[in-house]
């Protein structure tokens, strides 16, 4: 993975968010995405009478609970559409589409999906007949529909069929009860200007705080604003190299693909000027020597933009007073 | 007219005046650069405190709006609190919605009498991802997110819809985008601040038949904020408060195919709880639409029963600067900000949220002056204050 800085030094890094996203079904959900594995449509019957494709578990008017299946046919009407010429991942098929809204012969309302459409848009026309082209692994999910595609143009086209849906128990063997759902993000992570200050500085072993120009308070790491206060800090404060531990505990718990051997001692170790502690690993003592107002320094290794860990600088621990308002 | 509305539906109900008081917009750009979402947000809340002279100790409440999906971080209003200063404690609030929503919120508090002012603030830094992408994560993710149906061709579908139905054509919709974006010359914020005339963007090819590229929002980084008042105090925070004479918000049922896409009831009824069809009730002198494509707007005019007396979108509107997450709180900020420099006496507000606008709010703002008039509330407070600005 690469960073990058732009002209103003703002560091942005890629980030990717992605999660399988795992939701129950309801009963008519889970009715109709068994009945796509099955090559069946079913709809449900609304409070108003009108037979709803695809099915809802609670009607769009009055809101209460539908249970009444039926089935409708695999062929349709498109209702609107919009030409997509750069499918985009994920989307159902890889070379240029159609989006369109379909009413199922036997349906009321209208399925979102994609039309297969290689004469182009000029091919496509709200009003043309198509059907639905099966998946050729179906599991029970929207996607088991693969696509529409253009049904044979003919007199129906003209003149599409009053099918009439058929009464449906929506019992099926082994139905599905739950869709996981993939999804990725891909984003650019920009952590504002004066976190890359920060971030720039550690590279040169210096640690960099901001001064709030109100409290005086030296926050670090910064992040552009005194939370307390609310304006901008933009006064930039070198701080320590050495610090203070204000308060300490010891691991001995083993962290996974953490090359630590255990107990080791985690910190908070207040910067020399800084106005909170950063937190941080004590080495260089026997764990059970470190203490507070002990006294340290970072300790860097090779191309790390920031501190391996802290050791003892040898010098008298800090008094009490000088760091308790930072515990 | 008003006294079947539930108390709050339109403010009607209690003795409270809310009014926006200040409103602030940060630069929209395509991408601002380097700055983290506290770092664009200070500047804005910043200047409607300043403006206002408040400090965050003397405000009653603090709500905000954004979505986690932008940044692409859980939790991510979190951080932005910094630029608000939170401390000592403030009483706070967060919706991952439209900061339009958390001015509702905010509004409902102030009404209940637990507050007498409100900062609200959202931002949208929609340059971190892939926007159409993020939205496809917005829709119902049973029939539609497996999908991934983005948001240019949720637009299209109900473009087509509505030329199919012969309520627009091509032509109007490139009237809107030129309008818009040539109005926004006047808005030094605007991201897109000029249009060819529309027969020149009609001789483009198509984006995504039927859309052209004219027929798109830009993609926004930007952040705005406002401050509500109650009563008396609105007075001492400014010279002409924008009062909110009423805000409803309603919602349409999901699925995409069961839904007129070429209207938008949801709207009407939001407006008329809002009390913009009061009887006796002038028509907006203006209009602030949320309408991110053109299409929209086509149908907004109509369910708001907009027409010749009222100017739509004089800032530009969302087809000049889209922050996704602010753009429907800009729009009650364009409109109050209208009537807080005295060049609108009733504004109309909209913001939407969801595909094909499937979630509208309405409000409506007002100078004092248009209070006397009949069907409208709060005139006996309108008049107290024309009587002491003598």
């Amino acid at each position: 993975m690469t960073t990058g800085a732009s002209a103003t030094g703002a560091l942005s890094a890629p980030l990717v968010v992605e999660f399988p996203f795992t939701r129950s079904l309801g009963p008519v959900q889970s009715a109709f995405l068994t009945g796509l594995r099955e090559r069946t449509v079913l709809g449900v019957t609304a409070a108003d009478g009108r037979t709803l494709v695809p099915p809802v578990e609670y009607d769009p008017v009055t809101a209460q609970e539908l249970r009444t299946l039926v089935e409708v046919e695999p062929t349709g009407t498109v209702t609107t559409w919009t030409w997509n010429p750069a499918p985009r991942r994920g989307q159902p098929l890889a070379r240029p589409f159609a989006w369109v809204l379909v009413r199922l012969d036997g349906a009321d309302s209208a399925l979102l999906h994609a039309l297969d459409a290689p004469g182009g848009p000029a091919s496509v026309r709200t009003g043309m007949r198509v059907r639905i082209r099966w998946a050729a692994e179906r599991h029970g999910a929207i996607t088991d529909i693969a696509c529409f595609e253009p049904l044979d143009a003919g007199p129906a086209d003209e003149d599409p069929p009053t099918a009439q849906p058929r009464p449906h128990d929506g019992e099926f063997a082994d139905p599905v009860t739950g869709i996981t759902a993939p999804a990725r993000l891909d984003y650019t992570y920009t952590p504002g200007r004066a976190q890359s200050r920060f971030l720039a500085a550690l590279r040169d072993r210096r640690t960099l705080g901001e001064r709030c120009p109100a409290c005086r308070k030296v926050y670090v790491p910064p992040r552009g604003a005194c939370p307390t206060c609310g304006v901008a800090t933009d006064e930039q404060v070198e701080l320590g190299p050495a610090g203070t531990v204000t308060t300490f505990c010891v691991v001995n718990i083993k962290a996974k693909g953490l090359d630590i051997e255990v107990p080791y001692v985690y910190g908070h170790i207040a910067l020399d000027g800084a106005g909170l502690a950063l937190h941080g690993r004590i080495a260089g003592i026997p764990y059970d020597e470190v203490r507070m107002g002990l006294r340290v320094e970072p300790v860097w290794t090779e191309d790390s933009r920031y501190p391996d860990h802290y050791r003892p600088t040898g010098e008298p621990d800090a008094d009490y007073e000088s760091y308790k308002e930072l515990l | 007219m008003s006294d079947d509305r539930p108390n709050g539906a339109a403010g009607a109900g209690g003795s409270r005046e809310v009014a926006v008081v200040a409103f602030a917009q940060s630069d929209h750009v395509r991408r601002a650069d380097g700055l983290s979402e506290a770092e664009m947000l200070l500047p804005v809340v910043r200047e409607v405190l300043d403006r206002t002279g408040l400090d965050t100790e003397r405000l009653g409440f603090v709500c905000s709006g954004s979505s986690d999906y932008l940044a692409g971080r859980p939790f991510s209003f979190t951080m932005a609190l910094d630029a608000v200063g939170a401390w000592p404690p403030v009483s706070e609030s967060h919706v991952e919605m439209d900061g339009a929503w958390a001015l509702y919120e905010a509004w409902v508090k102030l009404l209940t009498g637990e507050a007498d002012t409100a900062l609200v603030y959202s931002w949208g830094k929609s340059s971190g991802g892939d926007l159409p992408e993020v939205l496809t994560r917005t829709l119902d993710p049973y029939y539609l997110a497996p999908l991934w149906p983005d948001s240019v061709a949720v637009a299209g579908l109900q473009t087509r819809a509505l030329l199919d139905a012969g309520i627009t054509d091509e032509r109007e919709l490139a009237g809107v985008a030129a309008r818009s974006r040539n109005a926004a010359a006047a808005n030094p914020r605007a991201q897109l601040r000029s249009s060819p005339p529309p027969e020149e963007l009609l001789a483009d090819d198509y984006l995504a038949e039927p859309l052209r590229r004219h027929d798109l929002p830009p993609v926004t980084d930007g952040a705005a904020a406002v401050v509500l008042a109650a009563g008396d105090t609105a007075r001492e925070l400014c010279a002409r408060p924008a009062w909110i004479r009423g805000m409803d918000h309603r919602i349409e049922a999901h699925s995409p195919g069961v839904r007129d896409l070429t209207d938008s009831p949801s709207t009407r009824l939001a407006a008329e709880r809002a009390g913009l069809f009061d009887e006796g009730a002038p028509a907006p002198d203006t209009a602030e639409l949320h309408a991110p494509f053109t299409a929209q707007e086509v149908i907004l005019r109509r369910a708001l029963r907009l027409g010749e007396d009222t100017v739509v979108n004089p800032s530009g509107g969302a087809l000049a600067a889209n922050p996704v997450m602010a753009a429907g709180l800009i729009r009650i900020g364009e409109a109050a900000d209208r009537v807080l420099r005295g060049t609108s006496r009733r504004a109309v507000a909209h913001a939407t949220s969801g595909p094909w606008l499937q979630h509208n709010l309405v409000a409506v703002v007002e100078a004092d002056e248009a209070a006397s008039a009949p069907g409208t509330d709060g005139g006996a407070d309108a008049a107290q204050a024309r009587e002491e600005s003598r």
